[in-house]
Parts: structure tokens; sequence; C-alpha cells
């Protein structure tokens, strides 16, 4: 495509105005069309920079500069020769002359007048609401503005629970803000979901500090003598104090300027198009977006359906047919965190239609699937877990394979069926928000040649706006490239063809003992020679250290080479901490710990004025350490008997114990002495992933030993072992592998166990996905591990017994070796400067990381006192 | 690890505003990880050295999370580019051009580095 020529007289002219998602998504499709050449093209952008991604707008806070929320490519609207005129709104449009005015006074004739002047917040009219501290949130001007006027303050509350208003609650929480949500309605979302919906979000808002207040309307902004917001009156009569405001209590669409020049609008606002988006007062104008009230008698105030209106609009301006017709108001979101999903018929509108629910207060899940008499899958809410979000709303309007209970079911219930994106018919639409079909991303893999996720999102656009879809694209490219017979690479990366078992398996054989060894002799052509990769040089010195005594490599992670192959944290031998700072975890097996232990973390943590915490794994973590004082923190805790907690491995992380036996009037067994003899065993065992155990004195069960890699619990005839549970974020309980063992046959069996899953397991594979992985589950390890199928047992073994023999705490080396410790400095050209971006600010007596945001423009940094 | 015995002596130094500033000892610089280093004008430079010898510095400075940590991430090759893993979120940067190579349009100062 060529720009088009100095524009003439005879050149038709297309004046778009406002330059929103819309608008610049309309640029894009004349271009495509071709009309970018033959047209003059002016362009009105009231705010002060063009189109960025709106709907990304609350990223800003989680770091997105401006720049990269922009969507506007400077060189495509030079290349396309359109005039862009940033922060120069039309104030006027003559129809009768065909004319614009802008607000610089400059006049420009069109042909063709296409208005994307989006919505404006609406602000309900309740006294003072534009004192100072008011705000709405719409533009990255509002969260500049925002974000200024939070920086003093330390109380924020949003009005209205929609979409919106969670988004903004989240991030004046985000702001450091106790944040609170007044919704009129009785539930939050009440658009998207329904009361149990409404039900299960709260909890698990709730639960995340935001305080919410459902059904009390705002009455009345209170300020102070200055004009400045102190607090808001509710409907029931209460007072909530609060330093700022936000108002998020929906959008009205713009339509003002077409009002006063005199376009028909609707009854409650928007300009009353017809399918072609044309405005039914002047086939010379068109609006498209969030100003237009569509032929469907809707007005859309989502981004998927603007843009199918901005491509009907191209389409009939080049003379092509095309037609808006409605769209669906699907969407999913993640919200806080929270998965939230509403597609098809949500609230069960349909005549006759029936429910399916389930729902697990207890795990913020909700999922609704609402179903027509013969079986036709109307629509839906998922809350809590959205991960069928996609195949669901694709299955939306026919009768889905499998019964519609099994797709509500969580993953792992007996009887939860996992539809895969392959079962899909070709016209499933896949990414509504640019209306891709199965058929063409299918056609991107078989016709395009496209092999990776990547070049299918180039190739149809699919999963480029707000990237809900990218799951599902990734797994119809897999299924396809295997259906087409494509071998798909199942090496662990670009370095290495074979999976990590497989290197596991040379390493050990071939007794190969360095990094480079094994990339020069095994590594992919490409790879052979080179520097690897940051995927495989954790794994591979993982591997190795695992084996370490076994394969004569050294048992210290920092040693020779070793150093260079270790993940950041294992290299500092602590946790980085979002500023730059580390956390500091000494061990403490089975979180027994003596009052002098107390006393020495007490003390070091007030010497070194570190923020003190009890972690979730019985120990106590202390944050806020700067490279340079590592080492200076460990020697005191070595010497008062201390030794690295491994809170930064791969490797054993905690046993944790319940008092058992020993003091409790239940308790059958000694537990606390079993957690400790088991991590003093398998501490520094690195592994493909952390390990996690605890012990129960009895059946109670107070160490939630089944929510472990390998829990142990007391029976009155010895010890039950169960292996895979996991916490975190797809929790599973552990199975039962072994019944009322001896202390010996106990631990034989976990060394056995922890040794075949170092051995097999994926890189990154917790015990519990690496359980239901391979082939035979649960009953080929206890094969393997109990009855000694596979006659390795004896070699397991022999390796853990290496393992512990030869076990030294890696601190206590650290400390004792010059060279390592020349290491721990921020700057290599000034080992006493510390470095300043690390800062802190007070918080409950304690400390907290002055957050080092991103520079843009000169913003300063957040949270410091102005200096 | 295999590396050609070395001079001691060799220095650091890197090219700022038309001149050399002396970082440190060549030997501190562990191949496959990297040091920062201070600026005289309180910028941060992230320095490195691949296993063929060859250095290479960058701003140390995580545009993404803010923190100055770019030093401390896990380095590579990506399509023969030389590359650092930011240690907070993984984003890798290309050593030689600063080029963020998982989210286009992002980049980090570069500078010229030799030795002497
Ligand atoms: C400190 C602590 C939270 C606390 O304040 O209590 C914590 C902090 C972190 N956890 Fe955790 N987890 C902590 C207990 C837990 C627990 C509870 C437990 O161990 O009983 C769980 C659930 C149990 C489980 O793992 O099955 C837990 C599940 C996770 C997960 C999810 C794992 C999963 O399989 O889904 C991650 C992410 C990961 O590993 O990929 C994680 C990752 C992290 C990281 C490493 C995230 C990071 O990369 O920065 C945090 C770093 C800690 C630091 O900087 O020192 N943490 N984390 C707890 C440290 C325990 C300890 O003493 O070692
Ligand atoms: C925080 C937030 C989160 C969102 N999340 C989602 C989501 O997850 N999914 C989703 O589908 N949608 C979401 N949306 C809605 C989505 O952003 C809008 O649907 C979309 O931006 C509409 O595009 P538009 O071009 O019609 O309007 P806008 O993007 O608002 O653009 C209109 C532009 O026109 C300008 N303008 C107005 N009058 C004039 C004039 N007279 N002259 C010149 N310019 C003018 C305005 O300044 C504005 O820049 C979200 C919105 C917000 C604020
Ligand atoms: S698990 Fe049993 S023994 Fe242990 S504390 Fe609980 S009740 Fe007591
Ligand atoms: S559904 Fe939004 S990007 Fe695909």
């Amino acid at each position: 495509m060529t720009a088009h020529p100095e524009a003439t007289e005879a050149t038709p002219t297309i004046v778009l105005v406002g330059h929103g998602m819309v608008g610049q998504r309309f640029l894009e499709a004349l271009a495509e069309r071709g009309l970018t050449a033959t047209h003059r093209v002016v362009v009105l952008c009231e705010e002060p920079r063009p189109a960025y991604d709106r709907v990304a707008l609350t990223s800003y806070f989680s770091g997105k500069t401006p720049e990269e929320l922009s969507m506007t490519d400077m060189e495509f609207i030079a290349t396309h020769g359109i005039e862009l005129y940033v922060g120069d709104p039309a104030e006027t449009v003559d129809r009768s002359a065909r004319k614009v005015t802008a607000r610089s006074g400059q006049v420009f004739d069109y042909d063709v007048l296409v208005l994307a002047t989006g919505s404006y917040p609406f602000v309900p009219p309740v006294p003072n609401k534009d004192a100072e501290g008011c705000f709405v949130y719409r533009t990255i001007e509002d969260l500049l503005a925002i974000e200024e006027y939070a920086r003093t303050r330390t109380t924020g509350a949003v009005v209205g629970g929609g979409l919106l208003g969670l988004e903004a609650a989240g991030a004046l929480k985000g702001l450091g803000l106790t944040s609170h949500i007044v919704e009129f309605a009785p539930r939050l979302m009440p658009v998207q979901v329904d009361e149990g919906g409404g039900a299960a979000l709260l909890r698990t808002i709730e639960e995340m500090g935001l305080s919410v207040h459902t059904g009390v309307g705002t009455q009345e902004i209170v300020v102070d003598a200055e004009g400045a917001v102190t607090g808001m009156k509710l409907s029931d009569g209460s007072e909530l104090a609060t330093d700022l405001v936000v108002f998020s209590a929906g959008v009205r669409p713009r339509d003002q300027l077409a009002r006063d020049c005199g376009l028909t609008v609707g009854e409650r606002g928007g300009i009353t198009v017809d399918e072609q988006c044309r405005t039914v007062a002047d086939p010379h104008v068109f609006a498209i977006g969030e100003c237009a009230l569509a032929a469907d008698g809707r007005v859309y105030g989502l981004v998927a359906p603007g843009y199918e209106q901005a491509e009907t609009a191209a389409a009939t301006i080049a003379s092509d047919e095309a037609a808006f017709l409605g769209a669906d108001l699907s969407t999913k979101l993640k919200l806080l965190g929270v998965d939230v999903a509403s597609f098809g018929d949500a609230h069960g509108a349909t005549a006759d239609c029936l429910d399916v629910v389930y729902s697990d207060s207890r795990s913020g899940l909700y999922k609704k699937l609402v179903i027509g008499r013969d079986g036709t899958l109307l629509g839906g809410i998922l809350v809590g877990d959205a991960e069928a979000y996609g195949t669901l709303k694709a299955f939306t309007g026919s009768v889905p394979p499998v019964s519609p209970e099994s797709l509500v079911l969580p993953a792992g219930a007996d009887s939860g069926v996992q539809l895969g994106p392959t079962a899909l018919p070709d016209e499933a639409i896949i990414c509504s928000c640019n209306n891709v079909r199965k058929g063409t991303i299918r056609g991107a893999v078989t016709e395009h040649n496209c092999t990776t996720v990547p070049e299918v999102k180039k190739c149809t656009k699919a999963g480029t706006t707000c990237g809900s879809c990218v799951k599902v694209l990734g797994q119809l490219v897999t299924a396809e490239l295997e259906a087409s017979g494509v071998e798909v690479d199942k090496g662990l990366c670009g370095c290495f063809a074979q999976t990590r078992e497989e290197l596991y398996e040379i390493v050990l054989a071939l007794r190969i003992n360095t990094y480079q060894d094994l990339l020069d002799r095994y590594g992919r052509d490409g790879a052979k020679g080179g520097d690897g990769c940051e995927v495989c040089k954790p794994a591979v010195g993982s591997i190795i250290a695992s084996l370490a005594p076994t394969i004569g490599a050294s048992g210290y992670v920092l040693d020779g080479e070793q150093a260079s192959l270790q993940d950041s944290n294992d290299h500092f031998l602590a946790n980085l901490q979002k500023n730059g700072s580390y956390s500091v975890v000494p061990r403490i097996p089975g979180g027994e710990i003596t009052p002098e232990g107390l006393i020495v973390i007490g003390e070091i943590a007030r010497d070194f004025g570190l923020y003190t915490k009890i972690t979730g794994g019985q120990r106590i973590d202390m944050f806020g350490a700067r490279v340079e004082q590592l080492p200076l923190i460990w020697t005191r805790l070595v010497d008062a008997g201390f030794e690295s907690g491994h809170a930064y491995g791969k490797s054993l992380r905690t046993v944790k114990s319940c008092v058992g036996q020993t003091w409790c009037r239940y308790g059958v067994q000694d537990s606390v002495r079993m957690a400790i003899d088991l991590e003093l065993r398998y501490r520094g065992l690195r592994s493909p992933h952390k390990l996690k155990s605890a012990v129960s004195g009895c059946a109670r069960e107070c160490a939630e030993a089944q929510s472990k890699d390998f829990g142990v619990i007391a029976t009155s005839n010895g010890w039950n072992l169960y292996v895979g549970g996991n916490g975190g974020a797809t929790p599973r309980h552990a199975d039962l592998l072994a019944q009322d063992l001896s202390d010996a046959e106990l631990i034989r069996l976990i060394d056995r166990f922890l040794m075949f899953y170092i051995r097999t397991a994926d890189r990154l594979e917790r015990t519990s996905t690496w359980l239901e992985r391979i082939p035979g589950g649960l009953d080929h390890i206890r094969d393997v591990v109990v009855e000694d199928s596979l006659g390795i047992c004896e070699e397991l073994e022999s390796l853990m017994t290496a393992h512990v023999a030869h076990y030294a705490d890696e601190w206590a080396t650290t400390i004792n070796d010059p060279e390592k410790l020349a290491r721990f400095v921020s700057f290599v050209n000034a080992p006493d400067t510390p470095d300043p971006v690390v800062g802190f600010v007070p918080e409950r007596d304690q400390i907290k990381p002055d957050l080092p945001l991103l520079t843009i423009g000169h913003r300063p940094l957040e949270g410091s006192a102005q200096r | 690890m295999t590396l050609a015995p070395e001079t001691t002596d060799l220095k650091v130094e890197l090219h700022l505003d038309g001149d050399w500033f002396a970082v440190c000892d060549l030997t501190r610089l562990l191949p496959g990880r990297g040091v920062a280093a201070l600026l005289p004008d309180g910028r941060q430079a992230a320095l490195f050295r691949d296993r063929s010898g060859t250095l290479y510095a960058i701003d140390n400075r995580d545009p993404f999370g803010g923190a100055a940590v770019l030093s401390r991430g896990l380095t590579g090759t990506h399509e023969g580019r030389p590359f650092v893993a930011s240690p907070l979120l993984k984003q890798r940067f290309d050593l030689a051009t600063g080029e963020c190579l998982d989210d286009e349009g992002v980049r980090v100062a570069t500078y010229a580095v030799r030795t002497r």
C-alpha cells in the first residue's frame, strides 16, 4: 500500500473524530481496504496522546508505561499519510456545509465524517461530587492524577462495584491505600454475574483485604474546610471516612457533538445508526464504538463489538457489503486475580431454560451453565476458575458432546471431563475480540505454515486483544501440528532436544559433571559451544547438584562453573524481593526452636533493621537485607548454629510438624522428632521443583501432611506415607502410598520415592503433576518404589545415602570463602556503596520496600518522601 | 571450566561520554554471570562476560520491575542473540542491543566495553 499523494481538492476526505481504541481499529481497516491511498484521512484526537489500550489501563499500576500501552504505530500513521491532530478535539460540525471545526480553529471539509467519541464516566449528582480528591477512571490522565493524589493519603473508596469499580479498587489497594467499594446493587458486578457468582466473588475480594459495602448508595461527599474529601455519607445513614473517591458508576455515550449538530440520538443516549453504522439522520456521517446506538437498539460498552463496527463502517465506505447486527457480550476478566467470566444468556433469560450449578464457597468457586430444554448450551457464569471459558463459549448455541454437569465439575473431581478445544467445530469462535474462528486458526497452521502461537497471532490477529483466548490457541496449535504429522518438539529448550529425564540419564550414566561438557556433546547443533539459556542452565545445574557425589561434581552450588548455572536466587543463596533487596530464611527443622534461637533471630533482625514474619512453612523470614549485608547476617546466624533454609532453592523447604504425642492428648507418635529427622535428612537435596513435607501426630492432621509432596501421619502402629500432595494454585490431596510403616521403612520408602521423582520428573514439575502425568500414575510409582518392579531401588537408595553423607551447609561454606564473598556486593567497583534504588518506608512498626516504580517522564519514585 | 590462562592485570572499561571509565579487573567477571557497576553520574551498568570471553554492558535497571538487578540475571543465547533474563519477571534483554526479546519496543541502554 502506498501513501496517498498530497491531498488535492479532488481527493475525498474522511474525518475521524476520536482516536480511541475503536478509532484506531477503524484507521487500520481503512488502510487494509486501500482507502488511505484514495482518501485524505484526518483524525481529531482529544486526549494528549494517540490511541492506547484502554482495556489494559490498570496495568499502568503494575508497571506498564503509557508508551507501552500505546496502540498507535507512528510509522503506520506516516506511511498511510494520515493527518493526526493530537490534543485537538472537534468542537462543532456543520452538516449542511460538511465542515468540522476543531478547538485549534482549524476547519476541515469532509465527505465522510466518522464519530468515535467513546463514552464518559457517569458521576452521580451527589453534593460535592467535584471536590478535591474526587476522580473518575477512564484515561491515562485520570490514573496519573489518582496516583499523584494517593501518594500522601491512606484510604480510598470506589463508588460502583462493577467491573471497572473492582479494577479501580484493586488499583487503589496496589497504591497502598485501604480500599472500600460501595455498590448500590445487592451484589458485586450485578451486570455480569448472578447472586451466587456475586457471593463467591465477594468472599474472595474481602479476603484480599478490600471492604465491600453492597446495597448502599452514596448520598454525599463530605469535605473539610479546604474543600478536600474526608468521607462519604451512605444511604444507610453511616459515614465512611476516606481521603479519595473514585466514581465508577457506569458510562454514558459521548454524543453531545452529535446532538449539537442535530443528529438523532437515542432516548438514553447514543448516536442512532443503522446496520452499516451510518447515522440514520445523515448518510455522510457514521458513528462507531461506545458512542453509537447500534441497529439492535443497544450501546455496546466493550471493545470487541466496537471493532466489528469499525470494520463495518470501513467496508461500507469502500462500498463493500457489511453489517453490524449485534454482538455477544461474553467477557472473561481477571479481576484482582480472580477469574470471572460470563457468556451467552448468563442470567437465564430464555424461556424454560435450566441451570446447572457447581459452587464451592470454601475455595471461592462458582460455575453456572444455562441449558435449553433440548440440551443446547445457552450461556453461563464462571467465578474463581474460568479455565473452561474458551471451550464453553465456543459451544454456546449447540449441544455439547458431553453432559453439562461434567463441564462445570472441577478438574480432578471424579466425573470432571476435560473437554479439549479439539472437540470444537470449525465455525466455533475462539477469539471473540477479533472474531476468529477455529477453522481460521487451523488454516494458519495447515496453509500458512505457522508453527508457534506468536506466528498464529500475527497471521490471524487472534489473541492480540484481551488475551483470554491464548491458552486455547496454544492447545489448538499443538493439536493441529500433531495431527499434521509435525513432530512437536519435546526438548527441554532451544539448546537441548532431550527432555529433563533424558538429560538426567545421560548425566548419571556417563558421569558428565559439567554443563559445558553436556552442552557441547549432547546439545542441539546450533547450541553446541554456545552459552545455553535461562531454561537449561538451572535445570542441568539442578541435575548435577542432585547427583553431585555420585558423578564426581562438587556438592557446593557456587563452585566453579556451577555458580554460573544457578538461578539468580540460588546464586545469592537468598530470595530476591521486588525492590532488589533479599530475604533470609534460616532452617528451623520441624518448626521447633529454642527461646535462645528466637532471641538470636530477633537480635539479628533488629540490628539489621529487617522486616520479620512467620512464614506459612513454620519458620521465620527476615526481609529487606541488602546484598552486601547477607554475609554479615549469615556469619551471625551460622555462629548461633543456624544453617541455610534453602527458601531460594528448588530443594527441600520445610517439614512441618504438629506437637504430637509428647504434648497433645490425641497424639500417637512423636511427630516432631520425625519431622526434624526428615528435614535434616533431605535438607539441601536439589530437585526438579521444591519439596515440602509435614508430619502429623494423629489422624486429626494438624500439620496438613496430606497437602505435601510427601506427608506422614502417625498411626498407632507406625506411620502412613502420603505422596503427591500440593497446596498452591492447583491444590491436590496426597495419595496414600503405604501404611503402618516403621521408622526405617518409612525413611527407606521416602528415599526411593524422592530419588525416583528427581530422576523422572520434568523441570519445575511438582510431585503432584508428575504423579498425574507419568503413565500408570500412583500404581506405577508403587510398583517401582515398593515392589521394586524396575530393580532400581538399590541404586535409588544409594544415591540418597551419598547425598546425605555429603551434605554441607552452603552458607557456612560461603562465609569461609573470601573469593565467593567478594560477589556479595551491590557494585563491583564500589563494594562499600549500597544500591541506592533499594529503599524502605515504615509500615506497622516495621519496614516495607519503597517501590522503585519505573521512571515515566520525570516521575519521582513512588512513596519516597519528596527530596 | 576450561579457560585460557588469564593475564591478571586486565581491566574492564566502559565508554561513557567520550571517555573510558575503568570498572574492575577482568577476573571479577565470571563467564555466564554479571556484575553491577556504579557510574560517576549515579547510573548503574550491568556487565557480563560470555563463554567465549566477549564482554557486554547494559543498564542495570529492570524497566519492568524498576529494581536495579539485571546484573543478577541468568544469561544465554537465543537464536544467536546473547541475552540476560531479568531475575524479577524473567524478561530477556539482548546484551548487544539492549532490546527486550519478549516485549518489542522496550529496551535498555547499552555501553561500549573493552579490556585494557
Ligand atoms: C515466605 C512464604 C510466605 C509467607 O510469608 O508465609 C512464601 C513465599 C514465597 N513463595 Fe510460597 N511461601 C511460603 C509458603 C508457601 C506454602 C505453605 C507451605 O509451604 O505449607 C505454599 C503452599 C504449599 C505448596 O507449595 O504446595 C506455597 C506455595 C507457593 C507456590 C505455588 C506452588 C504450587 O505448586 O502451586 C509458589 C510458586 C512456585 O513455586 O512456582 C510459591 C512461591 C513463593 C516465592 C518463592 C515467590 C517468589 O518467587 O518470590 C515467595 C518467596 C519467599 C521469599 O522471598 O522469601 N509459593 N508457599 C512462605 C515460606 C515458607 C517457608 O518457610 O519456606
Ligand atoms: C479501566 C477500563 C477497563 C476496561 N476493560 C475492558 C475489558 O476488559 N474488555 C472490554 O471489552 N472493554 C473494556 N473496557 C471498555 C473499552 O475500553 C471500551 O469499550 C473501548 O475503549 C471503546 O472504544 P472507543 O474508541 O469507542 O472509545 P474510547 O476508547 O473511549 O475512545 C474515544 C476517544 O474519543 C475522544 N473524543 C471524545 N470526544 C471527542 C471530540 N469531540 N473530538 C476528538 N476526540 C474526542 C476521547 O477523548 C477518547 O480518546 C474497559 C474500559 C476501562 C476504562
Ligand atoms: S495431629 Fe493429632 S497429635 Fe498432632 S496436634 Fe493435631 S490432634 Fe494432636
Ligand atoms: S478473545 Fe480477546 S484476544 Fe482473543
